[in-house]
């Protein structure tokens, strides 16, 4: 058949590709409901990568966020109809000990691989993650980013030490809210403190227990938390995991999921010193997009907070409206700008 | 209930010696009207598809879409005329409003398109069922880009119409059934020698048409330039070749 992709040439520019394929025996084939914008798809976008990088990666279309409806399944696996939520990740092996997200082999929509940006998208039904009866589908647009989180949260759950009395979250962006929210669900009993820079961003927290800036910490900082996830990324990633290091309690786990812009320089001596445990984690499996289903099918509550992310839903039918919803994005302070993909 | 009437009555003249119609001619692999029967069986709001030929090519055709996943698919013999398979369509529309308790025409809507349109879109299906359910007919239209100029003895221009009010046709063009059906009985001989175009009718008798904006590569693939031109649109795959 033949279908549409709508490919980033260079920054700013996007260009429609027809394309013909051959639907394979094992594929379902989707037709994407909404997409949304996630701060990677943003900078290729906007241009803001090494230009070598630029040079490497496109033509690609962007997008690796998004729900679909099932066209066709020839497999059976779901009905026609369905709506899924296609996970981004492609690998090509399983190992062992290494998960899927972490392979280099593995392949990643709209990092070099083509995104979600198309008219009709073939994947795997073993890659589709069927979505919850009740969940708005502008929220199962960003399931994946739910997923992230839930990743770093199962590694967390397997590598910190069992005191989890009181967690706190550095960034008060879209997956610091996330973050904090699946905290709140996952660990009841626990306080959890969210910190920021922004007072209008951390108003929307009001499901943690202290939301606070970071320079108005408590001068008795003893026992401030016994683990930390560092939210932040970019420059002022290296300034949030030095104020975890100063102010956490020995022992504890630091949950590394922002993305840095350049190496951060960190205080290995005081991380020497409390025995500290720092680990990363990045995208996610689709283990990780079932279990983020799971939570918010069990958690209608949790649900209706991530409609608090949703910011704009703007309708792409036309190039020119991609163009526009990236626009927006550009603008949006807090929240997820979403495309309801009429193209 | 929304039917796709595919138009596939080309004879093959306009494209040089072949002698097969130009919607049999394999585009990327595949024969072009396959590709575009895709696109209507894909669609979740179609609920049928007809295939509409010259009759010597009904077993043809019927042996084209064999394959398990085109079973749906009914193929049917054109007229001499448009106009005539257009009304083969709208009887077989009845029909099948019939058998599915939609109690015939009614308010189905039919979705015509030319079988050599390969590359309609998802959104512009979508559109045109929207457009008939709010308005009761649509056509296809992208703006005229060229300068067009209308020349009453095919010598000398006789008027240069205002390009912003001009658009280029293309297809599908969609009706509500029942209306299309009392349009056409409604022609006399001489107009229905001369309408060469649903839309038309419509606008003959002061029905509204609204638009539906197509996109440039929603081209027709008449002459074998625009073969060149649709692989050439395949062929450009600026990735490297992956698979999605």
């Amino acid at each position: 058949m033949i279908s549409v992709t709508y490919r980033l040439t260079a920054p700013g520019m996007i260009q429609p590709d027809c394309r013909e394929f051959e639907l394979q025996p094992r594929e379902a084939l989707l037709r994407p409901l909404y997409l949304s914008i996630c701060r990677a798809d943003q900078r290729y976008y906007q241009g803001n990568r090494p230009p070598e990088v630029l040079a490497k990666k496109l033509p690609m279309a962007l997008i690796h966020e998004c729900c679909a409806t099932v066209v066709y399944d020839p497999t059976g696996t779901f009905k026609k109809g369905d709506t899924v939520v296609p996970c981004p990740n492609v690998p090509s092996e399983v190992d062992a000990f290494i998960a899927e997200n972490y392979l280099p082999s593995s392949k990643f929509r709209s990092s070099g691989y083509d995104g979600f940006m198309q008219e009709y998208v073939a994947v795997q039904p073993e890659r589709l993650t069927k979505a919850p009866a009740n969940i708005p589908p502008q929220v199962l647009a960003f399931l994946e980013l739910i997923s992230v989180s839930m990743h770093a949260l199962t590694r967390f759950d397997a590598i910190a030490h069992g005191r989890r009395e009181k967690l706190a979250v550095w960034g008060d962006g879209n997956l610091g809210f996330i973050h904090s929210l699946l905290l709140r669900y996952l660990y009841p009993q626990a306080e959890i403190t969210v910190l920021g820079v922004d007072e209008e961003k951390l108003s929307y927290f009001t499901f943690c227990d202290r939301r606070m800036h970071v320079n108005d910490l408590p001068k008795d900082k003893s026992r401030f938390c016994d683990h930390a996830f560092e939210c932040v990324g970019g420059q002022a990633a290296q300034y949030a995991i030095n104020q975890m290091i100063d102010v956490i309690s020995p022992e504890a786990t630091i949950s590394l999921l922002g993305v840095s812009e350049n190496p951060p320089p960190v205080n290995t001596r005081l991380v020497l010193e409390k025995g500290l445990r720092l680990f990363g984690s990045s995208r996610s499996g689709v283990a990780d997009f079932q279990a983020a289903a799971d939570l918010l099918a069990q958690n209608p509550k949790a649900a209706a907070y991530l409609e608090q992310l949703v910011g704009e839903v703007i309708p792409v039918r036309s190039l020119p409206d991609i163009h526009k919803a990236f626009a927006a994005d550009n603008h949006l302070r807090f929240g997820k700008t979403v495309m309801s993909w009429e193209i | 209930m929304v039917i796709a009437a595919i138009l596939a009555g080309g004879s093959g003249s306009r494209m040089g010696n072949t002698a097969k119609p130009k919607q049999f001619m394999e585009l990327g692999g595949k024969p072009i009207l396959l590709h575009t029967v895709d696109k209507f069986l894909l669609h979740p709001e179609v609920d049928g598809v007809a295939v509409l030929c010259p009759a010597q090519w009904v077993s043809y055709t019927k042996d084209l879409l064999s394959a398990p996943e085109y079973q749906s698919v009914e193929v049917l013999a054109g007229g001499a005329t448009r106009n005539e398979t257009l009304k083969n369509a709208l009887e077989w529309a009845r029909h099948i409003g019939e058998d599915s308790g939609f109690g015939g025409c009614g308010d189905n809507i039919l979705v015509t398109h030319d079988a050599v349109r390969p590359f309609v879109t998802h959104r512009i299906i979508s559109e045109n069922i929207a457009a008939v359910k709010e308005g009761g007919a649509c056509d296809t239209v992208v703006p005229a880009t060229d300068t067009i100029v209308r020349s009453a003895d095919g010598k000398a221009i006789s008027e240069i119409p205002p390009r912003p009010e001009l658009y280029q046709g293309q297809t599908p063009q969609s009706f509500r059934c029942k209306e299309l059906a009392e349009l056409m009985e409604s022609l006399t001989q001489e107009e229905e020698a001369v309408l060469t175009d649903a839309c038309k009718i419509y606008v003959l008798r002061g029905r509204p048409v609204y638009l539906v904006q197509g996109e440039v590569y929603n081209m027709k693939i008449t002459y074998p330039y625009d073969v060149k031109v649709a692989k050439a649109l395949l062929d450009l795959d600026l990735s490297d070749g992956e698979k999605t």
